[in-house]
């Protein structure tokens, strides 16, 4: 079992590590200053909700290493973000789209996770939800106003929604591990979290004016490690390089 | 040999201790301080963060040692507790009385700002759903055309 929540909670601190590098690559970049602000801030939800998982999955492994070490130490096959989460910004649609995407397996995630079993992992989910729900509510109503916005940028989302949605199927994809946790009652199969997902996706997508893929292919390979795609080491050779260059620097 | 404060006193001082990010609260009529007490002879403080990445956390651990520096208490223990999660609920009534005279809209049950802070109109349209920090979002008044933070309730 500790092997399983070992791996639970770094497929949960990953995905927020990941992504809040990501989004975070956009401050100064963004469109306009208050897209720019909101971008900045989300990622710092994310990454004050890595320091949580992180801090947890680092305690559990009980080998004397920091949230800090997990995050900055390891390379790329130790990973266990989606892929979903690694994939480069694209344009500020495409950015949106993951975000709407990710935010809605997030926000039904931790509506789990608050009555978890493991008084730890409810409350790190009690404390994220609050913020996740306040993701999704913009990263929605963004979508849709692009989505039905002018032929550009509603061409522009459809494209973003067909280039993103096989990426979304990993986030739901259950393994043994999965099925220990949930047996112990810590953590819902991600397998059950897609109904809610699928619900609120084509509640906000059909409010935007696009069309959800038909395809029910999903790319896999970076909530097991086996797979990442191939952009995952570029964003850790920037995210890592100090810790990499200057070993155990601190500030 | 310092005189122990009791806890009342160590509350107080607490509440001189502002928020870095809104100096005209204090932490306490933020609602993080959620306990002081005794553990042996030193004073124990727990904490809540605001939002689970502020930047402030760390500098606000390093004002309430130093506050406490001050006034004679070198042994402090500071807690971080994330749950219950911190809410808006928690803050003081002064607390909410002073970020309105600040400029910042408090956080309302409305789930958006009562008025503009500045001339007390109602007629107020959201710019931004996030402003200058994670806790707050950026709005703007339709009578005087001011932009004006709104301290989200959460």
């Amino acid at each position: 079992m500790g092997d399983h929540l070992f791996e639970f909670l770094l497929r949960q601190g990953d995905n927020t590590l990941i992504l809040s590098h990501r989004i975070s690559e956009w401050c100064g970049h963004a469109p306009i200053i208050e897209e720019d602000i909101a971008l900045a801030n989300i990622a710092l939800d994310l990454l004050g909700q890595t320091q949580m998982w992180l801090g947890l999955a680092a305690e559990v492994e009980g080998a004397g290493r920091s949230a800090d070490d997990l995050a900055m130490l390891r390379d790329a096959w130790d990973f266990r973000n989606s892929i979903l989460v690694e994939r480069p910004n694209g344009d500020f649609g495409q950015t949106m789209m993951r975000q709407f995407l990710f935010d809605a397996y997030h926000v039904e995630l931790l509506n789990r996770l608050v009555s978890s079993a493991d008084e730890r992992i409810a409350a790190i989910a009690a404390k994220s939800l609050k913020e996740v729900e306040y993701h999704v509510e913009r990263s929605a109503s963004i979508v849709i106003a692009l989505g039905d916005g002018s032929e550009e940028s509603h061409a522009r989302m459809q494209a973003a929604l067909d280039d993103q949605w096989t990426f979304a199927g990993e986030l739901f994809e259950t393994d043994a591990g999965d099925h220990a946790l949930n047996d112990a009652g810590i953590a819902p199969l991600p397998s059950e979290l897609r109904a809610g997902f699928n619900a609120r996706a084509t509640a906000v997508l059909g409010d935007a004016t696009l069309i959800i893929p038909e395809t029910t292919f999903a790319h896999s390979g970076g909530r097991s490690g086996k797979r990442h795609s191939e952009h995952l080491g570029h964003l850790l050779t920037q995210m890592q390089w100090l810790q990499r260059a200057y070993p155990g620097a601190t500030w | 040999m310092v005189k122990t404060p009791d806890i009342d006193t160590v509350w107080q001082w607490l509440d001189q201790v502002p928020d870095p990010e809104i100096p005209v609260i204090s932490l306490v009529d933020l609602g993080i301080v959620r306990d002081v007490a005794y553990q042996g002879d030193r004073v124990r403080i727990t904490l809540s963060p605001t939002y689970s990445g502020c930047p402030a956390t760390r500098v606000i651990e390093e004002d309430v040692r130093t506050a406490m520096r001050d006034h004679g208490i070198d042994q402090v223990i500071i807690n971080q507790q994330i749950s219950p999660p911190w809410t808006t609920d928690w803050m003081s009534d002064k607390g909410k009385a002073k970020l309105k005279d600040y400029g910042i809209a408090p956080p309302s049950a409305k789930g958006q700002p009562e008025a503009c802070p500045i001339c007390g109109a109602g007629a107020v349209s959201l710019v931004s759903q996030f402003g200058s920090t994670p806790c707050k979002a950026h709005w703007r008044c339709e009578e005087c055309r001011e932009s004006f933070d709104y301290f989200k309730c959460i």
